[in-house]
């Protein structure tokens, strides 16, 4: 197969996309964010629960849309809960130069391994916003809560 | 004595002889042989299409309808054989009735913005079906935002077929317009549509067609259909970008208030009073696309040079071939499957959505457009959020059909 479709591909992202964790609504977020894609149709909501000390003391995810956006979104909420909305954001920093095929150096060495199954999007530009959805409704959440959008 | 076998008068259409025509068609993409399955996007050019831009670029062009040197009057006199091309492509009457547009979407805005938005009042209805392109849905709700239009929206069958019926029992006393796609750029569907018109003009309304696929796809005859306006597209039709055009009718389109202004559509301009020449330059101001223009003629030449019966049975045979083969998936759904349909496969994959199979279909050299194409009130029709579609042109092949079988399968194998 494909070298690229291979790492695209995955069984990590694929198991993601199959069992997305942190899947459904969260009753005491205090904040929310809905994303959306107007080229694709694929629709992210986002709830986090932050807590007094500003970290994320739960997370969840509603979405529809391809392999790769359900994937991401999964993926960005197990990595992000019981983290502080400090951290979230410079996690979000280095997964933003991952998708784009750059140096991830800034962050911990445990949190580049688990974000590297996401890597082999970089070779597939049309995707990447696939990929990226999450983290930019995250963001907006985390920041006032409108549609985030990426096209 | 044995008689001389006679030759086949229907001249034969091979589509490995025009695949010659198309350069891009012998390129690789990721060391594949490009499948290019998605020409109802936007399709392939022919080297005389591209050859006659060129040489008209290199030899003849200047602006039209300006100068009084010799190449501006070589380039007014191809600017408006072109108009005269489009007219004999539709069996238009005159030519004053063809106005060149940017593409399908601008002429459909012409009508909505010149013809209907001055005759709309609140309330007043607009006829269209649940499958059209947003470029024919669009522009009439800008006509129920800013004038309270009402749409009325003509369902399909679930086959994906439209009733003539339907459209005529939607069709009121409040009724301006009814706008409707020859052909469905998802579903593949043609539409009833001189029925449609002869059922509209019974009520006094008129009709829209929007053509992009139609054109394309079907012999277009304007005054058979009595249709009151045709859009379409050049770039769909092996033609080059930034050129559609607009049939009107003579008496409609002389009823019209100007679309753009500028130079080109005026007779006179003084500081204090207007007056607008007549259409079609009324709806062509500024300069147009010239060069376009003769792409344009030449590939309305190109596939008039064809048989174009024949041309339609390949396209059919290829979406048969395919739609035959899809259907033994049992992971497949396929969507619209109207008696009457043109060369477009659209289907939803179980389990796996429409973006990750065109990925992996791209990686297999296989073209194919993923997503709601511009349609997604026909999306939700159907209950998807996004549909795979294949379409077939003239220079498809049942051994691309195949490659294209044989990667749907290898996308399963991947997502599945």
């Amino acid at each position: 197969m494909d070298q690229g479709l291979r790492e695209l591909y995955q069984e990590v992202i694929l198991d993601h996309s199959r069992h997305p964790r942190h899947f459904g609504a969260l009753e005491d977020a205090t904040h929310t964010g809905e994303g959306y894609n107007p080229l694709c149709g694929d629709r992210v909501k986002i709830y986090l629960a932050v807590d007094a000390d500003n970290r994320i003391a739960d997370i969840a995810f509603e979405g529809k849309g391809c392999a790769i956006s359900q994937a991401s979104a999964s993926l960005m909420t197990d990595m992000l809960v019981g983290r502080t909305v400090e951290e979230a954001e410079k996690l979000m920093g280095g997964f933003l130069h991952l998708v784009k095929g750059e140096s991830t150096n800034g962050l911990a060495e445990e949190d580049r391994e688990r974000l590297e199954v996401m890597g082999g999007i970089s070779e597939f530009p049309m995707r990447v916003k696939c990929a990226t959805l999450a983290w930019h409704t995250m963001k907006s959440a985390l920041e006032g809560g409108d549609t985030a959008k990426t096209e | 004595m044995t008689a001389q076998p006679k030759l086949n008068p229907v001249a034969a259409f091979d589509p490995l002889v025009a695949r010659a025509d198309f350069p891009i068609l012998s390129r690789e993409v990721y060391g594949k042989p490009l499948v290019y399955l998605d020409s109802a996007a936007s399709a392939q050019k022919p080297k005389q299409v591209l050859d006659a831009m060129e040489t008209f670029a290199t030899s003849e062009y200047a602006n039209v309808h300006r100068g009084v040197h010799y190449l501006s009057a070589a380039a007014t006199e191809r600017y408006e054989a072109a108009r005269e091309t489009v007219r004999r492509f539709l069996n238009a009457a005159h030519a004053d009735e063809i106005v060149f547009t940017k593409g399908g979407t601008e002429a459909i805005n012409l009508v909505s913005y010149s013809y209907l938005t001055p005759r709309i009042q609140l309330g007043d209805e607009i006829v269209l079906s649940v499958m059209e392109h947003h470029s024919n849905i669009v522009p009439w709700h800008f006509l129920r935002e800013r004038h309270g239009a009402v749409l009325k929206w003509v369902d399909v069958n679930d086959d994906g077929s439209l009733d003539t019926e339907a459209v005529d029992a939607a069709i009121g006393p409040k009724t301006k317009l009814v706008a409707i796609s020859h052909m469905s750029n998802v579903l593949g569907t043609i539409s009833p549509l001189k029925e449609i018109v002869a059922r509209a003009h019974a009520k006094g309304v008129p009709v829209l067609a929007d053509g992009c696929q139609g054109a394309v796809h079907l012999t277009v005859d304007v005054r058979d259909l009595d249709v009151d306006f045709y859009a379409f597209t050049a770039h769909k039709l092996y033609g080059p970008t930034g050129i559609g055009a607009l049939y009107g009718k003579r008496a409609l389109l002389k009823s019209m208030r100007p679309f753009n202004g500028g130079g080109e559509m005026i007779r006179e301009v003084g500081r204090e009073a207007i007056s607008y020449a007549d259409p079609p330059a009324r709806f062509e101001a500024g300069t147009p696309p010239i060069i376009e223009a003769v792409g344009l003629a030449a590939a309305i030449d190109y596939v008039g040079g064809l048989d174009r019966a024949a041309v339609v049975a390949h396209e059919n045979d290829l979406l048969a071939y395919a739609t035959e083969q899809v259907k033994e998936l049992n992971w497949v759904r396929a969507i619209g499957e109207a008696r009457d349909k043109g060369s477009i496969l659209s289907f939803e994959t179980n389990g796996m959505h429409a973006h990750d199979v065109a990925t992996i279909l791209d990686r297999e050299g296989v073209a194919v457009r993923a997503g709601h194409h511009c349609a997604q009130v026909l999306m939700q029709r159907f209950g998807a959020t996004s549909t795979t579609r294949a379409s077939f042109a003239l220079y498809n092949t049942r051994d691309e059909v195949d490659t294209f079988i044989a990667a749907l399968k290898k996308a399963r194998s991947i997502l599945g």
